[in-house]
């Protein structure tokens, strides 16, 4: 029954803190911080229990029985559950840390500290669920909770723009994702896990014909379908290409939260979802084809973008966008060991990332072009120190457990066929841009002159220890997560496809061309940024159709606007103009006007002549009488 | 002998109604009325309410319609010009009225009804000698003092109430300012 | 013998031509000289009717009919005087303030 604790005390301090946020104001940390910190010590135990023995199964309420439809609110804990609740109480509870020095003296302050409650208890509710519908109401939850989030500063249009565009573009996601799950139900009766996994061999077989509609001729594998619509929620939710457009405009928001949400828990939704059906997706090769190639574009496209970003903030976005696309690729060739493993570690050096970001922003009373920045080695060196062990980590420095578990994805990809192989290469290619756009980061923001605009008033230096602290630990999680054992840890319950054999002969090899990516991206850094500045200008130039294109997103968002936006702008006008108006607006008016019309004409009854009332009354006696007679 | 006389105040009484409804001037109104008013004290006494038909006259003919008769002449009224618009639409209606209570009566009375013609049989409850041997007056006066004693005192007190009134009404400044 | 359905078409042709004397008519006078007429014709069907069923309430029906009718007449002349005063008319068609 504890385990039911483990979200329930985040949700009290939602609850607390969201009521009496007003009186609480300043001290709501008191509230959240032990809250999270219980949930830690519990998920703690829970992990403790997992590891040793059976996972475990708890329903707690039985919340729908309508006929043969019936959905319960259930804990499922196994190992992968475990290290993410493991995973998402430790990133929380430091970031709730964090959160005390960031946001002080803000007047959101309580309300900020009851929406990531509530996130957490969503997040934690999800991991922990054992049916699709628990699944899928806490994904739209830690999709609100994003919402809330991003549009904290709700007096910034563009926070405000950026919040609606987050949960818009999820939603697209999870348009499909609903339909899986209704597939599902229909196919297998049924939406607890355990059921539809026992279940899943023997509909293998089985086909759905897509172009009956149209009344064509196309089967396709009922699985694969499946498999597929539920893979565009993740694509949605962990900002896969396409879906990938609302992640960096969810920098609006708190850093935080960046760290929290778009960097180690909520993003990663879609990669725990993929490998906790990895069941399914096993049965179903083209899906995880699909899966693969989507994880494998995403990581590459990203990093081509990281390239030229300025906003401190929007590099390390595109950082995580290119990361999850590792972590799908993983997952998508039979390897959601490594896939775990690689969220995990990148959970703790994004999130130290994203905090050290926060760190220089606020020191730089919220600055946040790296061209503005410089010099801030000597002032900052706490930030500046985590912030490299985060980089190291994040390009796949040896020894770093960035390091380890990018080699585990790589390794598990080249054992898995020819597009295994071919993705291998585009993971090793993303590498090494990973690596330079980490350092450019680096060198442009902590080295070199101070280009620190002069008005930015006050002095530089180091935030305070709630700020310092987490750094640190992260910092530490960073490097230790690597030596944790992880995914031997993870492999009982996480199968590949089978009859994929562990290639390990070419695990040397590729070790070490991983870090000679690695390395050599940093030096390419090193030259670009601090040993000849003016070279980036100078290929800028010459390149500049390419620097164009990467700086501008390649155009993608520009071309939702005309594909999408535009149009739906455009129909929602006319329909506004045409029906809203002309004929909902007229009928009620129309109505309200004949009321009107009607009264007027028979108050004309109302003539004050007593002889026409008389009329009347005789008239109807008459009529009456006659009516009567008749009958 | 009785049918005569019934068709004698019947059809003077029809006609003078209509005259009392016709007519322009308003005094040839009130002399139509009176008239009308002594063939029904007539037609009381061929149904054997001699008592009635006294009360009648001095009531009918000799207070309310001198009432009338002063009013008319105190206000000095001339002729009227036309009648109302919608003469023939009330003239249609009394018609259609008249045509559908001819046939109530003359249908349904036969499949019904109590004895048509005179019986010596005591008729309902609450009338103690209720035939005209002890005199029309005094069986009045019985059945009045006795069982219908409530409503002999209301009918006082709306008489009262209605000589109240009329007094009031014609007090100056009731009604807003005078025309004088 | 007089049937008694005669009495009552005779009653009923006395009060239908009041009732059209009342729709008729725009002299005020003539109006409560021909609900006059109606209550008239009511007491005839009373008094028939009395004789017809031997029973004495009729009659005394009549008497209150008459007081009624006294009364009427003598309040509703005075609110004819009262209004004379106040429009100089006496014509129905004047007297319409409660219109809409």
């Amino acid at each position: 029954m504890k385990y039911a604790l483990i979200p329930l005390f985040p949700f009290a301090a939602f609850v607390v803190i969201g009521l009496f946020g007003h009186w609480i104001r300043a001290r709501a940390h008191w509230i959240a911080v032990p809250a999270v910190a219980g949930s830690f010590l519990l998920s703690l135990s829970a992990f403790a229990d997992v590891a040793q023995g059976e996972p475990i199964r708890l329903t707690l309420y039985s919340w729908i029985t309508s006929g043969r439809f019936e959905v319960n609110i259930g804990f499922f804990i196994d190992r992968l559950t475990a290290v993410m609740l493991l995973l998402v109480t430790v990133v929380s509870g430091l970031v709730h840390v964090y959160t005390i020095g960031y946001m002080e003296g803000e007047p959101g302050y309580p309300r900020f500290f009851s929406y990531i409650a509530l996130f957490t208890f969503s997040m934690l509710m999800l991991v922990m669920a054992d049916n699709f519908l628990q699944l899928y109401v806490f994904w739209e939850a830690v999709g609100l909770c994003s919402y809330l989030l991003i549009g904290h500063w709700y007096d910034r249009k563009s926070a405000c723009d950026a919040a609606v565009k987050a949960f818009v573009v999820n939603r697209v996601g999870d348009f499909g994702f609903g339909l899986g799950i209704m597939l599902i139900f229909a196919v297998f009766g049924t939406l607890q896990y355990d059921q539809v996994f026992a279940k899943a061999a023997s509909v293998a077989g089985e086909t759905i014909n897509v172009l009956k509609p149209l009344g064509g001729e196309w089967p396709v594998g009922m699985l694969t379908v499946l498999c597929l619509l539920l893979f565009t929620g993740a694509v949605g939710k962990s900002a896969q290409v396409p879906l990938h457009v609302w992640l960096p405009d969810a920098m609006e928001g708190p850093t935080p939260i960046s760290a929290l949400i778009h960097a180690a828990t909520m993003v990663t939704a879609g990669v725990f979802m993929v490998a906790r059906l990895a069941p399914l997706y096993n049965l179903s090769p083209a899906a995880m084809d699909v899966v693969a190639v989507t994880g494998g574009i995403t990581a590459l496209f990203a990093a081509t973008i990281a390239l030229t970003q300025n906003d401190i903030k929007r590099v390390v976005a595109y950082s995580t966008v290119s990361q999850l696309g590792y972590m799908m690729m993983a997952c998508g060739l039979g390897a959601y060991a490594a896939g775990i493993y690689h969220l995990l570690t990148h959970g703790a050096f994004k999130a130290l990332l994203f905090l050290c970001c926060g760190s220089v922003i606020i020191a730089l009373h919220h600055e946040q072009d790296i061209r503005r920045m410089g010099g801030l080695k000597a002032k900052l060196p706490v930030t500046y120190w985590t912030f490299v062990i985060g980089s190291l980590a994040l390009a796949g420095f040896p020894l770093t457990a960035g390091f380890f578990s990018k080699d585990e994805i790589l390794v598990e990809a080249w054992s898995a066929g020819a597009l295994g192989q071919t993705l291998t290469v585009v993971g090793l290619a993303t590498a090494f841009l990973t690596a330079f756009y980490s350092f450019r980061l680096v060198f442009v923001a902590f080295h070199g002159e101070s280009r620190v605009v002069s008005h930015q008033a006050g002095p530089v230096h180091e935030p305070s220890r709630t700020m310092t602290i987490p750094l640190v630990v992260l910092a530490g999680l960073a490097v230790i997560t690597g030596y944790l054992g992880i995914p031997e840890f993870l492999a009982p319950v996480l199968h590949g496809p089978g009859g994929v054999e562990a290639g390990h002969e070419a695990g040397l090899p590729i070790m070490v061309i991983a870090s000679i990516m690695g390395l050599s991206g940093i030096a390419v850094a090193y030259l670009f940024y601090v040993r000849s500045p003016q070279l980036p200008e100078r290929l800028a130039q010459q390149w500049q159709r390419l620097y164009l294109l990467s700086f501008n997103k390649w155009y993608v968002d520009e071309l939702y606007d005309k594909a999408f936006v535009r149009p739906t702008v455009e129909v929602a006008g006319l329909l506004w103009r045409r029906m809203d108006v002309a004929v909902i607006d007229k009928a009620v008016n129309g109505v309200a006007a004949g009321v009107a019309l009607w009264s007027r004409s028979l108050r004309l009854i109302q003539s004050g002549e007593v002889q026409h009332y008389a009329l009347g009354m005789a008239l109807g006696a008459v009529v009456i009488l006659g009516v009567y007679l008749l009958l | 002998m009785a049918t005569l006389s019934f068709f004698y105040f019947g059809g003077v009484i029809v006609l003078t109604a209509v005259l009392v409804v016709a007519l322009r001037n308003p005094i040839y109104s009130v002399i139509a009325l009176l008239v009308m008013f002594f063939h029904v004290a007539g037609l009381f006494i061929t149904l054997h309410a001699e008592f009635l038909a006294v009360v009648q006259i001095i009531v009918y003919a000799g207070a309310i319609l001198v009432l009338y008769l002063f009013v008319v002449m105190l206000l000095n009224l001339k002729r009227d010009d036309s009648y109302q618009r919608q003469v023939w639409l009330g003239v249609s209606l009394g018609l259609l009225g008249l045509a559908e209570i001819v046939y109530v009566v003359l249908t349904a009375g036969r499949a019904t009804g109590p004895a048509i013609a005179r019986t010596t049989q005591v008729a309902a409850a609450g009338a103690p000698a209720a035939s005209v041997t002890p005199g029309n007056t005094e069986a009045v006066g019985m059945a009045l003092y006795t069982t219908y004693l409530f409503p002999f005192e209301v009918a006082s007190l709306i008489l009262l109430v209605a000589m109240i009134g009329a007094i009031l009404l014609v007090k100056k400044g009731i009604m807003g300012p005078e025309a004088r | 013998m007089v049937p008694l359905s005669y009495y009552m078409i005779l009653s009923a042709i006395v009060f239908l031509t009041g009732l059209v004397g009342v729709l008729i008519r725009r002299n005020i006078i003539i109006l409560l000289l021909s609900i006059e007429l109606m209550l008239n014709a009511t007491n005839i069907n009373f008094v028939a009717f009395s004789y017809y069923l031997n029973n004495i309430a009729g009659q005394v029906f009549v008497f209150f009919a008459l007081t009624v009718a006294a009364a009427e007449v003598a309040v509703g002349l005075a609110i004819i005087l009262a209004l004379y005063r106040g429009k100089a008319t006496v014509n129905v068609e004047d007297l319409n303030m409660m219109k809409w």
